[in-house]
């Protein structure tokens, strides 16, 4: 039988491995793709609540909304961190997290 | 009980843990791109299995399409043979033990809350755009607000300063 503990294990799992990349990886396109993995996360617990929980329609139908709305904001960050990481690669060239000091004092 | 779908379930969730692990253990950067790609199809698969066809096609579209894509191009407008150099930060067993204590933290208030539960029941694509287009149309407009705010400010970042080359 699927349960809700189902996708709530996955959805942590896989917001634990979001943190791990965030954490241990140098490239800021890889740290990108971790933060990718953690929006992620979030949405298969949403979408989990959605179909498994104790809810009205109208309930469920913001479940799904809050998702539709996660995955836009998410390309819109992509969008905007992409653009800051080419401009430092073209600034500093390197894309390494640990060269960008600048506002370190 | 096995069931189909529990069957479905692990397979799909076999690929979202193994395309995100992919992605923050490999030494390639761009077999890293391709298991973001292999987790985002296995999170539609997660969304499919919930009766979510929409969110499923939206996931694959925008993720499985847009998002690698364009982190491909990232990778590719940057130095690619960086890459191999940048692995693994040498904080990475703090970087597992947070992670470890993450999960087991969310894991530990899953098991410790029991969330009122019903029958995995399925929303309609009328219901889902009725509620879209009436009780939240105003952060719908927002949102596309946003992305259009978003997408000029990249533009205006990446050109150079002053408008030269």
């Amino acid at each position: 039988m699927l349960e809700l503990a189902h996708f709530q294990v996955i959805s942590a799992a896989l917001f634990a491995i979001g943190v791990y990349g965030v954490l241990a990886r140098r490239s800021a396109v890889l740290i990108l793709m971790s933060i990718e993995l953690m929006l992620n996360a979030v949405n298969v617990n949403l979408i989990g609540f959605a179909a498994f929980g104790d809810f009205t329609e109208g309930q469920r139908a913001l479940g799904q909304v809050l998702i539709i709305f996660v995955i836009t904001i998410a390309a819109a960050e992509l969008a905007l961190a992409i653009a800051i990481i080419l401009r430092l690669y073209r600034n500093r060239s390197s894309v390494n997290v640990d060269d960008m000091n600048v506002m370190k004092w | 009980m096995i069931t189909p779908s529990l069957i479905l379930f692990y397979v799909a969730g076999a690929l979202t843990l193994g395309g995100a692990l992919v992605v923050v253990m490999s030494r390639n950067i761009v077999y890293a791109a391709f298991g973001l790609l292999a987790s985002m199809v296995g999170v539609a698969g997660l969304f499919l299995l919930a009766f979510a066809e929409f969110l499923a096609l939206a996931q694959l579209l925008i993720y499985g399409g847009a998002v690698v894509i364009v982190i491909l191009f990232a990778l590719m407008l940057t130095r690619i043979e960086d890459f191999e150099s940048l692995s693994d930060h040498p904080q990475w067993p703090v970087a597992a033990i947070v992670a470890i204590a993450v999960f087991g933290v969310i894991a530990a208030a899953i098991v410790g809350t029991a969330a009122p539960e019903s029958e995995r029941v399925s929303l309609s694509f009328t219901a889902l755009g009725s509620s879209l287009f009436t009780d939240w149309a105003v952060a719908f407009e927002v949102a596309s607000l946003v992305l259009l705010v978003a997408l000029i400010g990249a533009v205006v970042m990446v050109r150079s300063a002053g408008g030269r080359d």
